[in-house]
């Protein structure tokens, strides 16, 4: 058993890797499918999806009919453990700042990929040079084509529904790499007339959900094509996903494996390697250093004994989380004061989220429709791609969003029928019942997820007076929305009220300050030890190799340079593999 | 949400600690002989809302506050709000009572509000009964349930002396149908036909809806 319940660590691995999720996940599989030693830590506790997911369960099985709580802010049956606030592990607000950010964490194994939406969607050629475009923020150190392989890569390996739309910025997939999209739901072809409408595209949405089973015989070849062992693992294990049923949201977690999560894809191959160990319920505190600045690994809380661990390895890839990887560094203080690996000043900066709002409306056309079976794949088949990428300069604001969209017949939950004191105001008896059937279903909403730009006010950094429950100082976070950011959220809201019109309902948009949502609330937050070209102006090269320390690499969302409007799991993902290759490049070299 | 994190984290930190100690209390005894004290729990805090145990049933956490005479004026009232019909069973066959105690018990500061409007109401509800049929809600005819239920349900204009009343009853239906549709023996009546699982592809929206909506140019 890979997993180590005894909590017995090997002396000396050649990579440790903190974290389970996106980019973790992906490293260590990379890496131990070469033969590479590997240990895993994770913060949270052991998890396995094919054993625990709630599939089928239905709302009276669960506490308050599964309602959100506090504690469980996407309903009792989100697959996370943890959330805005985890017991024991607090984070506080530095005075001044202008909204406080709420930092989503993941306490389990393969962290947030087993809650996420699945919406994979490639950043494009301007994500990559956006400042050689507008002025603003930093360009990345590579490009769109530096990149395209391993999004194709990514995409063959974990399955990607979606079209190549032709819209520009939104690039296309290699022929016969994305799985066929499924049939649209009735609300997302009602907003597909309206938006045709008014010039916006509304076109098949890009997820991690198999709609079809994987091609398990050619694949591997392809992925991995001198590495007969991994083809071998990897052809096992792509015949053992199944595609999606097309029930049950897929924020559950998949049983079936049909969706993508770090611990129904990447670990499973990875274990099977015999290269890799994973010990939960280990809490990395910082990275451990020799005398010439080297790192020898990282040191640890065990959460279950409540001892102090060091683990050793030639190289470390943190990979905890943007915030939790650069308080890892600002907690390494061994050599230097403010943090490893930080010569540049830039660890902690740059913290970015996603903007947010959302609008939703009763749509009259959409009652006393036939029951349809809308639970499709557990998440959006349709979605609106930026469509103004060439129009910014008459926006006034920079940077695009991407429109997701949801409503119709969904599961019906304790929270799904406010729409009746509206609709039916003072009804009650038979009459009711009647109500609740013809508005049932009739409500359909879309929310944006727009690109922020970096500024010098949104950063995290060490609170000198809070520790959490295992003595570790704990990120105090400050924030300021630009102008850009409430400019833009101000553009969702029209747009999605002109899209409720056409579609019949009444919209009542709301300004950009009252719609944005909260920092932190869209969980996409990146940056704060950015990748660039220069040791100067970032943390890391584009390989994710610490300037400052040629052993550590960092591999998830805190080296993005900029926040394009696409989710960043699939460029995470992207990145790492990448990465990982690259790195065991540098080790046959002798330089790493 | 807590638009201060840093407050409720240290509560919640207290919670964890608490959760903590009765996890390892929890543990039944079966150490080997030279073992001195029990294991660590394997989930140092596996709190009901915090990290659910899927597989086994999900208890309520909390004790349910409302009493047996409560539940009996709940249970009156959600059944006359949502009766039995043809196609579907009455609220009380389905637990909404049950649903609205857990509801009001919960240990969250929203619930809180709801238990002190719920209770309340419950109460007027009884007082409101008692003077104009000399009885308990859950003892009078329909009929007489349902004058009250006119007066304060917001159909008509609900006058100053029926304003307890009419909050109460506005919160009390929303509690009393989300919980009545989130019963999955509701479903097939309201036309909810999902949670099934399905072979093949996906298969999109009926051709005669798409006929009736106009969609044939978008699919």
């Amino acid at each position: 058993m890979p997993v180590l319940t005894e909590r017995k660590t090997q002396p000396q691995y050649d990579v440790i890797v903190v974290g389970s999720g996106a980019g973790g996940g992906m490293a260590a599989m990379i890496l131990a499918l070469n033969g590479v030693k590997v240990l895993m830590i994770e913060a949270g506790r052991n998890y396995e999806p094919v054993k625990e997911t709630p599939m089928f369960h239905t709302p009276e099985m669960a506490p308050l009919r599964g309602a959100a709580t506090p504690d469980r802010p996407f309903g009792f049956y989100d697959s996370n453990i943890g959330g805005w606030q985890v017991p024991g592990e607090p984070y506080t607000n530095k005075q001044g700042t202008e909204g406080d950010f709420w930092w989503w964490r993941a306490r389990m194994l393969g962290g947030r990929t087993n809650h996420w939406g699945r919406i994979s969607l490639r950043f494009g050629e301007f994500d990559f040079k956006p400042k050689a475009r507008d002025g603003l923020g930093v360009d990345w150190p590579m490009n769109y084509e530096d990149m395209a392989p391993w999004y194709d890569r990514v995409e063959q390996l974990i399955g990607v529904y979606g079209e190549n739309d032709g819209i520009a910025n939104a690039p296309h997939s290699s022929p016969g790499v994305l799985m066929p999209p499924p049939k649209p739901r009735v609300g997302e072809l009602l907003a597909k007339k309206s938006g045709r409408k008014i010039g916006v595209p509304v076109v098949a949405a890009h997820r991690a959900v198999m709609s079809q089973p994987l091609d398990w015989k050619n694949l591997p070849k392809v992925l991995f094509p001198n590495n007969p062992k991994a083809q071998e693992i990897l052809g096992k294990d792509m015949m053992s996903r199944a595609a999606c049923f097309w029930a049950t949201n897929c924020i559950r977690g998949c049983s079936i494996r049909a969706n993508f999560q770090s611990t129904t894809v990447l670990l499973p191959p990875a274990l099977a390697t015999g290269n890799l160990d994973i010990i939960t319920d280990a809490m990395v505190r910082e990275v451990v250093l020799d005398g010439s600045g080297k790192a020898t690994g990282v040191h640890y809380i065990d959460k279950v004994t409540r001892r102090d661990a060091i683990a050793k390895a030639r190289v470390v890839i943190l990979a905890a989380s943007t915030c939790e990887t650069s308080r890892i560094l600002m907690n390494s203080k061994s050599r230097d004061k403010a943090g490893l690996a930080n010569s540049s000043g830039q660890v902690g900066r740059n913290l970015m989220d996603s903007v947010g709002t959302r609008l939703g409306a009763h749509i009259p056309a959409m009652e006393d429709l036939p029951p349809m079976n809308e639970d499709g794949a557990g998440g959006l088949h349709t979605y609106v791609p930026w469509w103004l990428v060439h129009d910014h300069a008459k926006l006034g604001f920079a940077r695009g969003y991407h429109i997701e969209m949801g409503g119709g017949r969904q599961m019906p939950e304790a929270k799904s029928f406010g729409y009746l004191d509206s609709t039916s105001p003072g009804v009650y008896g038979r009459k009711l019942k009647d109500e609740a059937r013809r508005y049932y279903g009739a409500q359909f909403g879309f929310s944006g997820r727009g690109e922020m730009l970096p500024n010098k006010d949104c950063y995290s950094e060490l609170d000198p007076h809070v520790v959490d429950q295992w003595g570790i100082p704990v990120l105090r976070f400050h924030w300021k929305w630009s102008d850009h950011e409430i400019k833009q959220a101000e553009h969702m809201q029209q747009t999605f009220a002109a899209m409720i019109e056409g579609m019949g309902g009444k919209a009542k948009p709301l300004s950009g300050a009252d719609a944005i949502q909260r920092p932190g609330e869209i969980i996409h937050e990146v940056g704060t030890a950015r990748m660039g070209d220069k040791a100067a102006e970032s943390v890391t090269n584009q390989y994710c190799q610490t300037w400052d320390v040629k052993n550590l690499f960092l591999m998830d969302g805190s080296v993005l340079p900029s926040n394009p409007d696409k989710n960043p799991t699939l460029t995470i993902l992207a990145l790492a593999w990448r990465s990982s290759e690259w790195l065991m490049e540098e080790m046959k070299r002798g330089n790493v | 949400m807590n638009s201060d994190p840093s407050p409720i984290s240290r509560r919640h930190a207290l919670k964890g600690l608490f959760g903590s100690a009765a996890g390892a209390a929890a543990v039944p005894v079966l150490a080997a002989p030279r073992e001195t004290e029990p294991a660590p729990p394997a989930h140092p805090t596996r709190f009901v809302f915090h990290d659910p145990d899927f597989m086994q049933p999900l208890k309520f956490p909390w004790e349910k506050l409302l009493s047996a005479e409560e539940l009996a004026t709940t249970q009156a009232l959600a059944d006359l709000i949502l009766p039995k019909d043809e196609t579907s069973p009455a609220a009380s066959e389905v637990g909404v009572p049950d649903f609205i105690n857990e509801w009001v018990s919960a240990d969250y500061p929203a619930h809180q509000e709801d238990r002190e409007t719920i209770r309340g109401g419950l109460g007027w509800l009884n007082t409101e009964s008692f003077k104009r049929f000399s009885g308990r809600f859950e003892e009078l005819g329909v009929d007489q349930q349902s004058a009250i239920a006119d007066d304060i349900c917001g159909a008509a204009q609900v006058k100053p002396e029926h304003h307890v009343g009419a909050v109460f009853f506005k919160r009390f239906r929303q509690l009393c149908v989300g919980g009545y549709y989130s019963h999955s023996k509701t479903w097939k009546s309201l036309g909810y036909v999902g949670n099934i699982s399905l072979g093949g592809p996906y298969p999109g929206v009926l051709p005669e809806v798409i006929e009736k909506l106009g969609l044939q140019d978008v699919v």
